[in-house]
């Protein structure tokens, strides 16, 4: 199945959809490996950082390079269960958990000031100054009722984002 | 890229099961929904800017306009499978020798008479030229027969006037021929390689065609020169423009470059729509290269395309160069059935400008800052 062969046995396909919790269905994954072999244009078995930049509706997303290092170099199984977290049978719990992974840049499994305010200057880029961006956080936090150097992990993620929860679905065009 | 509102998608008969491309397109509006406290929650989930990027990974309309759309195979069963193989002998053992031998006919009459012409003819500049354009249509005559083009022209046949330019949708350098097979236009190309390269540097130069190059930055003004030149002079061919700048797969339009627009002419639209019923005519120049394309075209049944020449259009008072454009590119789209999707078609060797992210990063920004007073 990694290699450029366009073909899916149906033993991949389940494969793929048990890997991925099932969040899509075989004809979904049919088309998400169309996707694949369309973007994967050097036929490596995976799609590179370059390949996914040159899509441009990705490129000019600023969170694009953040995603990158989530997404690059993954083959077509890691691929699909990388985006379950955007298929509408996904729970909440996987979208915030996706949310969370993305915040949390060393994985240690807690999200501390630092990590929200690099997010946020990805999101906002030179139109905030720094100082008006920690600003706005510090407020934000003591408002919720942490401080500044308290480390957020998943429960609290799930606190906060969990009411009224999260919409993040992508629908996966079907032939 | 323009405000996906001025735009609207051109109905099609096509595809009306695609999801809808405005769905796909990031939307002009801000991330969030505006008003009320600031709260960390806000801040926090970034939630439809993961759902663009998931979206965008997933299908884009930018790739899209470059996917080859093969026609359906018709072989999958019994009987139909040996009717196949029977055909495919006799369009590559038959159809092929003779339209190669036809091709070969026609260049031999075009070289024994086009190089006594170009230089016996030296000093009857104008005499020269008349049967220099005469023999070219001819051998594009002899090209579009030799992939047995089916083309129907409707409309007015262009007439040679000064200071009025044509512009096309691009779906392979074959555009080119078809349309020069009824009129003798000057295109502008991108210049290529090979022997492609070598008939643009002699015979095409003749016609008055104008050559760029895609990767040189400065070459914008030198052209862009040349062709205010091309079209002020009164004994020059009809220009001939590709204003999508790239081969397109026929399904789409990606944005019209201005520079055709801005020449203070009236612009000519021709659409342009190939039958995908034998074969598919675009060029994926990714794919194959010009060579591969012709010999895919020599070995099919036929090439069917129509071809439009459409009413002439001047820009109107207080319309700018690029409004102009798309304007053009509308009437174009909808008489050739094609949908508009609002990329630059250099997209496709570069990156986009990093405008477009930062526009998103301002919009973001100003909510929050917005909110932040409202507190």
């Amino acid at each position: 199945m990694g290699n450029s062969s366009s073909m899916l046995t149906q033993y991949d396909i389940e494969e793929v959809q048990g890997h991925c919790n099932h969040a899509f269905s075989q004809q979904e994954i049919v088309s998400l490996y169309q996707r694949f072999c369309q973007l994967d244009r050097s036929s490596g078995g995976f799609i590179s950082a370059d390949e996914f930049l040159s899509v441009p509706e990705f490129a000019v997303n600023p969170l694009a390079q953040r995603l990158l290092r989530t997404v690059d170099g993954l083959n077509f199984k890691e691929f699909v269960a990388f985006l379950s977290a955007f298929s509408p049978r996904a729970t909440l719990q996987q979208k915030i958990e996706f949310i969370f992974k993305l915040y949390d840049s060393d994985g240690k499994g807690s999200v501390s000031y630092k990590d929200i305010l690099d997010v946020l200057r990805d999101l906002t880029g030179h139109f905030i100054s720094e100082e008006q961006r920690e600003q706005v956080l510090k407020q934000v936090l003591e408002e919720a009722g942490y401080r500044k150097d308290s480390s957020l992990v998943f429960a609290d993620f799930v606190k906060i984002l969990g009411n009224p929860g999260l919409k993040m679905e992508v629908e996966v065009p079907v032939d | 890229m323009s405000d996906p509102g001025k735009l609207n998608t051109s109905s099609s008969e096509l595809d009306l099961d695609r999801p809808n491309i405005e769905d796909y397109l990031p939307s002009g509006t801000s991330i969030h929904e505006p008003h009320g406290q600031l709260r960390l929650r806000d801040l926090l989930d970034i939630s439809p800017t993961l759902t663009e990027a998931a979206g965008a990974i997933i299908d884009d309309s930018f790739t899209r306009c470059f996917k080859s759309n093969p026609p359906e195979p018709w072989n999958w069963n019994v009987y139909l499978f040996p009717l196949w193989c029977c055909g495919v002998v006799v369009r590559y053992g038959i159809l092929f020798p003779v339209r190669v031998i036809v091709l070969a006919i026609g260049w031999i009459i075009f070289l024994s008479a086009y190089i006594p012409v170009h230089v016996l003819l030296k000093g009857h500049d104008k005499l020269r030229k008349k049967i220099e354009r005469y023999l070219v249509e001819l051998i594009c005559s002899f090209f579009v027969a030799s992939w047995t083009g089916v083309v129907k022209y409707h409309g007015p046949r262009p007439s040679m006037r000064p200071k009025q330019v044509f512009v096309s949708n691009h779906t392979s350098m074959i555009d080119f021929i078809v349309l020069e097979q009824m009129t003798p236009f000057a295109v502008i190309m991108q210049k290529h390689p090979g022997w492609v390269g070598l008939l643009q540097s002699t015979i095409l130069d003749s016609l008055g065609c104008i050559w760029f190059n895609r990767s040189e930055a400065k070459d914008r003004e030198t052209v862009a020169k040349k062709l205010r030149d091309h079209v002020q002079g009164s004994d020059n061919n009809p220009l001939l423009i590709f204003p999508e700048g790239t081969c397109v797969n026929n399904h789409y339009t990606v944005m019209f470059k201005k520079g055709a627009f801005e020449l203070g002419c009236t612009v000519c639209p021709i659409a342009v729509k190939y039958n995908k019923i034998f074969v598919d005519a675009f060029w994926n120049s990714r794919k194959q290269s010009f060579t591969m394309h012709l010999l895919q075209l020599m070995t099919s049944w036929a090439v069917v395309c129509d071809v439009w020449y459409l009413e002439p259009q001047t820009l109107r008072p207080g319309e700018t160069a690029i409004e102009f454009a798309e304007r053009v590119r509308d009437i174009i789209s909808v008489r050739a059935g094609l949908k508009m999707v609002p990329w630059d078609g250099y997209l496709k060797y570069s990156r986009p400008s990093p405008k477009h992210r930062e526009q998103k990063q301002q919009s973001f920004a100003e909510t929050i800052l917005r909110r932040l007073e409202e507190q």
